[in-house]
């Protein structure tokens, strides 16, 4: 058996990943077979930036989600004599059933540079989005009351969230994210503040709802309240009683610095568009009937500012990746042989100059998934702004 | 106008306050001193002499009175160790302490010692911002410039096909954070095995083995060396800054007077230079400003991966080694530079848009 050329190692990449084509496939040919039905997300269909954008985020969410199948090897396995090999070189010594080719290269450790990338996506996909919806709960608590309400809350929170503003991220990072810090239990403490947000946003949108019904608000709000306490015991606290919910230490301390570094910026753009809206009719309407304050905000202002907020969310996303890969680069909080993207290319570029590979593929990894991000997010803009 | 510049000042300085306080909270936590004990008295310390070791350094006593005593407004500590030698935050052990002066923090202008670079903070400090400065100059003079003409040529026609390169340009370049753009970079033109060198060197077009260099110092600042970290730390702003000017100049070309030009008879280039242009700047003049604390994000991870001696690099260090006083210094001048970009961003932005009026 030879090296393989290159244009057999795309060949090759392309045949490993059939699952996520499939899977791409099914999901445009739904979506666009059904796109008038489906409201904003249909409406993407007609943008061809939105689609591309579409198809490259959903690309690596399936890459995510079917890693098991398209890794060639054990992200973590080393193998003897494949230190920084090139692309496409020969496994010696393959056993049965094996793999026979390192794909994209080994990397300094003689780990197969291509599984790790692979692997890498579903690391960096199951911490970036739900770090981002955490930051838009606790933004848009404390936003949409602000831009309200105003007045001294207002300039109270405000100043709050400049002042997180001010602090340059990666010096944020170098503070917030480090093994002292942990002994400390800072970051159990501001998960204790921040994963409250997600339970206090839910419970008061259904109370404000519902409050007219109690047998439904006390169904509901109970049903949140059982669920929610459930997760943040297991989250924050790390003591779920059953078991399922918990969350490593090291991951908890990124996590919460990630949210508490968006949120600010999450509350300024919330607080500015409900301050633009409830100068709306709509809202003086609702306060006319007679409905409580907080029923206007979250049932009547913050529907109407869905559009930014969804575009927003997307290019968030997209930043949050970044975060998150400046935390692996500079190596903070995470595990020394984590696939994730920043860590691998933290790993590589000290064998930069000579063996470029393992540190280029999980860079063009995590460009394509932030670019795809954006695209995405400009065509849902273009496609809320035509409505 | 001088009552606005005073209430903004004063928010300032509220906010330094706070912010060097949080960052004095965070580096004097009680693990990283005993780390800190453990590195400067000896390794294999007992807890009690760690604790004695805490309290004989001045590290001991509540968090404000420290913090007071590092800004210079609460008298220095003085002890006197085991030894009998008096020893003190304001003078060096063994000297006299009644001829030390009683406050000495950074409003004295004492920054404290480095035990990385091993010398007081502020000249080290000095040196590494006169570094950093440097590349931060040549960041800003290609980044503006490019950022301003792409944002511009791209908004002057919206939807032109011109418009569509240029803005799927910046899309990119925002998606692509210095880590990996770098890392891009110095595999395409500065490494001797991939990329654009090896063919060049076997053309002969090139003298040495790569295009350009994949690492710089200050002491040798040259087209080889700095064309990459610049571009590297341009390349994520230039997107940005590009995409705000567009927004602006497409709102300015659909104005009422743009249109009362053209139809006067104006060409169209006069139109967007004499008419357009100074409208279309001035929110991007805010965006460039509030881009310096971004630079600092980039000088961080550029300085990092072409291993230049500036300020980042030495805020890593002192992260990395424990350097309590020097990652303060590096905080209060990362928190000054924030504030007072702000600063200018909004009185510059009063004095360019007569729209804005004070009250």
């Amino acid at each position: 058996m030879d090296t393989l050329s290159y244009t057999a190692i795309l060949g090759r990449i392309l045949a490993q990943f059939l699952p996520v084509w499939i899977a791409l496939a099914a999901t445009f040919a739904l979506s666009f077979a059904f796109r008038r039905r489906l409201g904003l997300y249909g409406k993407l269909f007609d943008s061809p930036v939105g689609m591309i954008g579409f198809g490259i985020v959903m690309f690596w969410v399936f890459t995510a989600l079917f890693a098991d199948q398209i890794v060639t090897f054990d992200p973590y396995a080393q193998f003897s004599g494949m230190k920084n090999k090139p692309l496409g070189t020969v496994l010696k010594g393959a056993a049965e059933g094996q793999y026979s080719h390192f794909l994209l290269g080994g990397d300094h450790l003689a780990r197969d540079v291509f599984s790790r990338m692979v692997m890498g996506a579903r690391s960096v996909l199951s911490i970036a989005p739900p770090a981002t919806l955490f930051a838009f709960m606790v933004g848009i608590t404390l936003g949409v009351p602000a831009g309200y309400f105003g007045g001294r809350l207002d300039t109270t929170l405000s100043f709050i969230a400049n002042l997180v503003l001010a602090f340059p991220v990666i010096l944020l990072f170098y503070l917030l994210v480090t093994p002292e810090i942990r002994l400390t239990g800072i970051p159990v403490a501001m998960a204790a503040v921040l994963f409250l947000f997600p339970i206090l946003f839910l419970t008061v949108l259904l109370n404000a709802r519902f409050f007219t019904d109690p047998a439904k608000r006390n169904l509901y709000v109970g049903v949140v309240l059982l669920l929610g306490f459930w997760a943040y015991s297991g989250l924050a606290f790390n003591s779920d009683p059953l078991g399922v919910w918990r969350m490593d230490p090291n991951l908890l301390n990124v996590f919460v610095s990630v949210v508490f570094v968006n949120a600010p910026t999450v509350f300024r753009i919330v607080r500015g568009i409900v301050m633009d809206l409830k100068a709306r009719d709509y809202v003086a309407a609702g306060q006319t009937r007679g409905e409580g304050p907080w029923y206007i905000m979250l049932w009547e202002i913050l529907p109407n500012a869905r559009g930014p907020l969804i575009v927003d969310f997307c290019l968030r996303i997209g930043y949050t990746t970044i975060l998150l890969g400046t935390l692996g680069f500079f190596g903070l909080g995470v595990a020394p042989d984590s696939p994730d993207w920043g860590s691998t290319i933290d790993d590589g570029r000290k064998t930069l100059a000579l063996f470029p590979h393992a540190a280029v593929a999980p860079a063009i990894a995590l460009m394509s998934l932030v670019l795809g991000l954006n695209l995405l997010a400009d065509g849902l803009r273009e496609e809320s702004l035509r409505d | 106008m001088p009552a606005f510049i005073a209430r903004r000042l004063g928010l300032m300085v509220l906010t330094a306050f706070v912010l060097t306080f949080v960052v004095f909270f965070l580096t004097n936590l009680p693990p990283n001193l005993e780390k800190l004990a453990r590195s400067e008295g000896s390794v294999r310390m007992s807890d009690e002499a760690v604790a004695s070791w805490i309290v004989q350094n001045g590290h001991g006593g509540s968090v404000f009175s420290r913090y007071g005593q590092w800004l210079g407004v609460v008298p220095g500590w003085t002890a006197t160790d085991d030894k009998g030698v008096a020893r003190g935050r304001c003078f060096a052990a063994g000297s006299d302490p009644a001829a030390a002066p009683r406050f000495c923090g950074v409003l004295q202008g004492d920054w404290g010692h480095s035990t990385f670079f091993k010398k007081p903070v502020l000249p080290a400090l000095a040196g590494m911002l006169g570094a950093t400065g440097w590349l931060m100059l040549w960041v800003m003079i290609v980044m503006v410039p490019s950022a301003l003409v792409i944002g511009v040529v791209s908004g002057m026609r919206e939807g032109s096909r011109t418009d569509r390169v240029l803005s799927t340009f910046s899309i990119a370049s925002t998606a692509t954070p210095e880590y990996v753009s770098g890392v891009i970079l110095v595999a395409l033109l500065a490494s001797p095995v991939t990329g654009l060198s090896p063919l060049l060197a076997e053309w002969g077009w090139i003298e040495g083995k790569t295009l350009f260099l994949g690492a710089a110092s200050p002491d040798n600042i040259s087209f080889w060396s700095f064309t990459l970290p610049v571009m590297t730390i341009a390349l994520y702003g230039i997107g940005y800054i590009a995409r705000m000017t567009r927004a602006s100049m497409t709102e300015v070309m659909t104005a009422q007077y743009i249109r009362t030009a053209r139809l006067k008879g104006v060409s169209f280039a006069q139109v967007v230079l004499r008419h357009a242009l100074r409208n279309a700047l001035i929110a991007p003049f805010t965006v460039i400003m509030l881009q310096f604390p971004w630079l600092l994000n980039g000088v961080v991870i550029v300085e990092t991966l072409f291993n230049y001696k500036g300020f980042g690099w030495t805020l890593v260090q002192a992260a990395g080694n424990n350097d309590i006083n020097l990652l303060l210094g590096c905080s209060v001048v990362a928190v000054f530079v924030v504030l007072v970009t702000q600063l200018v961003s909004d009185i510059g932005y009063v004095f360019l848009n007569p729209r804005i009026r004070l009250s």
